[in-house]
């Protein structure tokens, strides 16, 4: 009897031990996922106290005034920055994802696990170092600085991300797909085209839209590259304004309003990201219920 | 584009082709497709030894033997699909109305429209609707004929007993039909180009009785047009579809014959053992 009295105490101890470790467990789970959206939810809302004044109708569509003077707006660098993105996406998504069907349709190849493991290492080159790198093979030889070399330096940060996202898309086709495809008598480029492609197509968007949202925030490798400009200028070949550099320079500068203005701009670029990454999102859940 | 010009080929095939009719060896006008000591490896692994046998015209000839012995493998060499697969690799000869289809100059995407392939969990393309994965085999070659196309859904989904059961929803999603009327669809799907022999790969494995009896059927059915091989677990299913039986065991072709006499006298030890339940 005593054993058996002894026995259950034991056990009921024990039972109170775990559900006390894992109330512990719980609780620490909560704190750091507290901790991780205080910060989101603090960025956000910090920019959004500093920004939200000066956006106003000018903001978003006048051009800079002269240092010193108040007011102005953004609109080149709004311009700027999509111009630039955008030529960089055009570069960097058939090459990111050319070889991210290299990589997933070629595993024989050694190269392959080698160019995969050579993007993983190149999307943690600093951004800096990416623009220098712009800096001496597009602007030195051309002469000048220009959109087109920001456009570049930005495809170098977009192509290893697209090619990591693709890769992985890829690799989530099933493979009784491509087989099914094959044995209908399809060469195997029209079956990567026709088949894997469409299959994948949501997770391909999503990597692109990373890409996109990750270089549309860099500074960095605008400093020697797009350089920014003052004026309305719809020419690559030319110096662009673009919206992360604006900010780095107005928050950097001695005037109040250029602080304000730098605070407004990061407000418009986080919505800009913001807007697209749900717009992304939205869209591929339409597509999935269709 | 006509029908004719979907499968003849321009000029550099053309070339291919005399070349192969030299090769071709004159064979009884009843064997539809041979193979003459096929070896077959996973890198060094040799999964199919030496198998000679020959598979007649408009004949259902099933494939049986226990998990691992080679069976999947050996008619994946059938249409050049055992290739695709990293490290697979066939030494012998597969001829198809006598030509080899490991010949020189002979292009694997030519002989898999020929020998078409249906296999063990349906395969439908998600991102296309039933009517568009009946005639995926022109789409994906780029074949836009629209009344041509039209007429091939028809034939293929009425050859694969399907037409009357999605006649009216032939633009809905292709996955949103049950399991066994997915497989069917595969069917169609590879009926469509047309093949001269239809592999199945264990085609029924993956569904429920019913829809089971219903491809047995449709195999039945399809001879006519067809040679079947299909690849089998299920020993009843082999005894009431096909005409011919082979056994493999551990890579090797241990028996071959007419189903009847197979499963009611065979020859050797080992098929005995097997049909009869005394290992597998």
């Amino acid at each position: 009897m005593a054993m058996s009295a002894q026995k259950s105490e034991m056990s009921r101890r024990r039972y109170l031990f775990r559900k006390a470790t894992e109330r512990l467990q719980w609780v620490g789970m909560l704190l750091c996922t507290s901790v991780t959206v205080f910060f989101l939810l603090t960025i956000l809302g910090y920019v959004i106290y500093h920004g939200a004044d000066s956006i106003d109708w000018e903001f978003l569509t006048a051009l800079p005034l002269p240092p010193g003077e108040t007011g102005g707006g953004i609109a080149n660098a709004l311009v700027g920055s999509v111009m630039v993105v955008a030529a960089a996406t055009l570069m960097a998504v058939p090459i990111g994802m050319g070889a991210a069907i290299f990589v997933n349709e070629f595993p024989s190849a050694r190269l392959g696990r080698t160019v995969r493991f050579m993007a993983e290492v190149l999307t943690g080159v600093p951004s800096i170092v990416v623009g220098l790198f712009a800096y001496s093979m597009v602007v030195s030889p051309m002469g000048s600085f220009s959109g087109f070399s920001g456009a570049v330096a930005y495809a170098f940060i977009m192509v290893p991300i697209i090619l990591i996202t693709s890769h992985e898309a890829f690799r989530l086709v099933p493979p009784s797909l491509r087989e099914a495809s094959l044995a209908l008598g399809v060469p195997k480029w029209r079956t990567i085209m026709r088949v894997v492609l469409p299959v994948s197509s949501s997770a391909l968007l999503t990597g692109v839209v990373l890409a996109f949202s990750r270089a549309l925030g860099e500074a960095a490798p605008m400093l020697f590259t797009a350089f920014g400009n003052p004026f309305w200028n719809l020419n690559l070949g030319k110096p662009v304004a673009t919206v992360p550099l604006l900010i780095y320079t107005y928050a950097t500068g001695p005037y109040d309003d250029w602080h304000r203005k730098a605070w407004g701009a990061s407000l418009v670029l986080l919505v800009v990201v913001l807007v697209t990454s749900v717009l992304t999102r939205a869209f591929l859940r339409g597509k999935s219920h269709e | 584009m006509s029908d004719e010009s979907y499968t003849s080929k321009p000029a550099k095939n053309e070339e291919s082709f005399h070349r192969l009719e030299e090769q071709t060896q004159i064979v009884p006008e009843e064997i539809r497709l041979q193979t003459e000591n096929l070896n077959t490896y996973y890198g060094d692994f040799l999964a199919v030894k030496n198998v000679s046998m020959s598979i007649k015209n408009n004949k259902v000839t099933a494939i049986i033997g226990p998990s691992g012995c080679g069976k999947s493998t050996f008619i994946r060499c059938l249409n050049r699909m055992h290739e695709v697969t990293p490290g697979g690799r066939v030494e012998g000869k597969v001829l198809l109305d006598g030509q080899d289809l490991y010949g020189p100059g002979v292009d694997p995407v030519d002989v898999r429209r020929r020998v078409g392939m249906v296999f063990q969990k349906p395969n439908v393309f998600p991102t296309m609707s039933i009517y568009d994965n009946v005639i995926a085999g022109y789409r994906l070659n780029g074949v836009r004929d629209r009344k041509l196309l039209g007429e091939k859904v028809e034939t293929s989904l009425r050859r694969a007993a399907l037409w009357d059961e999605v006649k009216d929803n032939l633009q809905k999603p292709a996955t949103s039909l049950s399991g066994g009327q997915q497989q069917r669809l595969c069917i169609a799907r590879a009926l469509a180009v047309a093949p001269e022999v239809l592999l199945m790969d264990e085609p029924c494995s993956a569904l429920d009785p019913i829809a089971t009896t219903k491809i047995e059927e449709l195999i039945y059915e399809l001879k006519d047009h067809v040679t079947i091989v299909i690849v089998t677990h299920n020993m009843q299913q082999a005894a009431r579809a096909s005409d011919y039986t082979a056994f493999f065991y551990v890579g090797e072709l241990i028996e071959f014959g007419e189903t009847g006499t197979l499963f009611t006298t065979p020859r050797v030890r080992q098929t005995e053992d097997y049909i009869t339940g005394r290992f597998g």
